[in-house]
């Protein structure tokens, strides 16, 4: 099997640059995601959080910068290429972006039915394994979208995007909007997943809670450019909008909550 | 196929996401093994995505007869959906009354085997289904209780529109100016080139047809009467509503949808301000203004579009036709057409504001009540021009 692949970074970002106008968003920024991760990407509002997320996975082109996603550079890829790569990934928008004339369950099955030549029986049982997967009740199947929580939404979403079991998974904040009990039970819900289908998750998030309680590393967007380090040693960096970040009450609150529950 | 197990993590086995062709496969072996009384299934290879339709062909068809074990040591690689094959198989096996030990799953599909196994619960994904007879039933049976709840909340919601309008005169300073004006340029002047154009067209058509039959019996000149009377009573102020309804009736609907969806009313309700003022009341008052000019307008250029076919088709001059005109259509007819627009256009505006006012949650409701808004306006103002009609009739107007 593809060793090289395996050795590699699964997502290389390389003097990525992004503006609108003259607005300079990115410039020249790196980023490794390692496989098997869960990196979590914060920054300021207007730092390009979601702009580096619609980047990665093709829904905006950058001024300029390499990008490579599975070890294929996507600026170069045919539209054949890209139908491959994109069920190899996941994408949780942030409110879960379902297809509102659908039912739950039929929203679970669109990429399954686009993408495979299941029969109907195995689309069906797989996609009462997804549901179950990501914790939903029963009777959620036939409800539509507007007819669940915000929770609920996203749990669906979730469902979705891992219908073709994919490799990497994109999270676009996911607990915002949710009450902290029902962000824990999400965190806990990501990283079990991550863990037991081995995902990589990119997460953009500003719950640090999530970052303390799920995140491997965390990659903060400052002055154009990407810092990537564990939690541990952010905390130590001087960089004034990092410290205020980490340091601020929320992150001190986060952190010790996090203390608590380790020991 | 391999049959030596990597020690890699899980992510770097499924690192190529099943780009390399290898296949999964299942294997009966019936001799007894480890002294038991009955076969081993092997399942092993490549249980993934894209095996999987040809797995689930083979592990339906599998007739195993007596399984004792099932060896899974060889699986090389496995993704959500080849656990739920295996554990299906399994399921099955068990069905047929074997009671077969499980032996060798790689350490690292454990952890996956058990989350597929344990969202296995009986769930419904899609509505029981029913008879024929008993579904035709029940759909004719909400069509009938949803119009009858459709025309009661209609007519509820014309009452509280009705009570404060009447408020409006007891407390001028309610009424939004600003949006008012809006609205009327909206559905008026923005409206006045299709209105003119189209009327124009039915005269034109209207004289022609006219022509045809009079010229039979060479009453050419009562083409005037004809083209008088029904474009004043009837065709104008007809027209020019339903053009209406389809265009800013279907924009109220939705624009208060749009609203409802992104919870902008209530934001308003909850800053205490009311949407039947902000958003109903400017509506229904600017058509009920705009409308009767619309269809003066109308009546006004379908008269022209008339008099010059009758000029080129049966010579008649413009100055006959104005002559016969002022002697043959007496001002009662415009009053006749020009009474009912006000009318028109509180029905048409009300339903608009109405429909976009029950839009709830989502995208798809907002242009099915847009669609719903349009199909009742028209209707209504048909249906209320036929009892105008009547009543006219009556009264000998």
């Amino acid at each position: 099997m593809a060793e090289a692949d395996t050795a590699g970074p699964i997502i290389r970002i390389r003097g990525l640059r992004t503006q609108f106008g003259t607005q300079v968003v990115h410039d020249g920024l790196d980023l490794d995601v390692r496989r098997g991760e869960v990196l979590g990407v914060v920054g300021g509002s207007g730092t390009g959080k979601s702009v580096l997320l619609k980047e990665v996975i093709g829904l905006m082109t950058p001024a300029a910068g390499r990008i490579e996603v599975l070890g294929r550079e996507t600026g170069r890829l045919s539209t054949r290429g890209w139908e491959e790569l994109r069920q190899r990934w996941g994408v949780l928008f942030q409110d879960g972006a379902l297809f509102s004339s659908l039912t739950v369950a039929q929203n679970v099955q669109v990429p399954m039915r686009e993408a495979t030549d299941l029969t109907e029986g195995l689309i069906g049982e797989l996609t009462r394994v997804k549901i179950g997967m990501v914790g939903l009740p029963h009777y959620a199947c036939m409800r539509y979208p507007s007819q669940l929580s915000g929770g609920m939404r996203k749990r669906a979403g979730l469902a979705r995007a891992l219908a073709l079991d994919p490799e990497l998974l994109f999270l676009d904040e996911p607990t915002a909007g949710l009450d902290p009990i029902g962000a824990a039970a999400f965190d806990d819900l990501i990283r079990g997943l991550q863990r037991s289908l081995g995902l990589t998750v990119v997460m953009i998030t500003h719950d640090l809670d999530s970052l303390a309680a799920i995140c491997d590393r965390i990659a903060v967007l400052v002055d154009r450019k990407v810092v990537v380090d564990t939690m541990e040693n952010l905390l130590k960096m001087d960089h004034p909008w990092i410290r205020d970040y980490f340091h601020g009450p929320r992150g001190r609150a986060a952190r010790s909550a996090q203390a608590g529950t380790a020991t | 196929m391999s049959e030596t197990l990597s020690t890699a993590p899980l992510a770097a086995n499924r690192a190529d996401g099943g780009q390399d062709g290898g296949a999964g496969w299942l294997r009966v072996d019936p001799a007894p093994a480890r002294g038991a009384a009955g076969g081993v299934l092997h399942l092993g290879g490549v249980w993934t995505l894209d095996t999987a339709a040809r797995l689930d062909r083979e592990t339906q068809a599998l007739e195993p007869g007596r399984i004792t074990t099932v060896d899974l040591s060889a699986m090389t690689r496995m993704d959500t959906v080849g656990c739920w094959l295996v554990h299906r198989t399994l399921a099955a096996l068990r069905m047929a009354g074997n009671e077969p030990a499980v032996d060798g799953l790689p350490d690292r599909f454990r952890g996956l085997f058990e989350e597929v196994v344990s969202a296995d619960r009986p769930t419904q994904i899609d509505a029981p289904r029913v008879g024929f007879v008993v579904e035709i039933l029940t759909r004719v049976g909400e069509a009938t209780f949803g119009l009858c709840r459709e025309a009661r909340s209609l007519t509820a919601f014309f009452g509280m529109v009705l009570v404060k309008t009447l408020r409006l005169f007891a407390q001028p300073q309610r009424l939004r100016i600003t949006s008012l004006v809006h609205h009327m340029e909206q559905t008026g002047l923005h409206a006045l080139p299709i209105i003119a154009l189209l009327s124009f067209l039915i005269g034109i058509v209207l004289a022609y047809q006219a022509a045809d039959q009079l010229r039979q019996f060479g009453a050419e000149l009562l083409a005037v009467n004809l083209l008088g009377i029904s474009i004043l009573r009837e065709l104008g102020v007809l027209i020019t509503a339903i053009i209406v309804a389809g265009r800013s009736g279907s924009a109220f609907t939705a624009q208060i949808g749009t609203m409802k969806v992104n919870q902008e009313v209530d934001a308003m309700e909850t800053l205490g301000l009311d949407p039947i003022d902000i958003l109903v009341l400017p509506r229904i008052l600017a058509l009920i203004v705009t409308l009767p000019l619309l269809v003066f307008l109308a009546n006004i250029v379908g008269l022209v579009g008339g008099g010059l076919m009758s000029w080129a088709v049966l010579g008649i001059p413009p100055s006959a036709f104005l002559l016969q005109f002022q002697e043959a259509v007496p001002i009662i007819h415009l009053w006749v057409g020009l009474i009912k627009a006000p009318v028109f256009a509180f029905v048409i505006a009300m339903v608009g504001c109405y429909e976009g006012l029950k839009v709830t949650g989502s995208a798809q409701s907002v242009g099915a009540q847009t669609t719903r808004a349009v199909v009742e306006a028209i209707f209504l103002v048909i249906l209320i021009d036929a009892a105008f009609s009547i009543l006219f009739s009556t009264i000998g107007m």
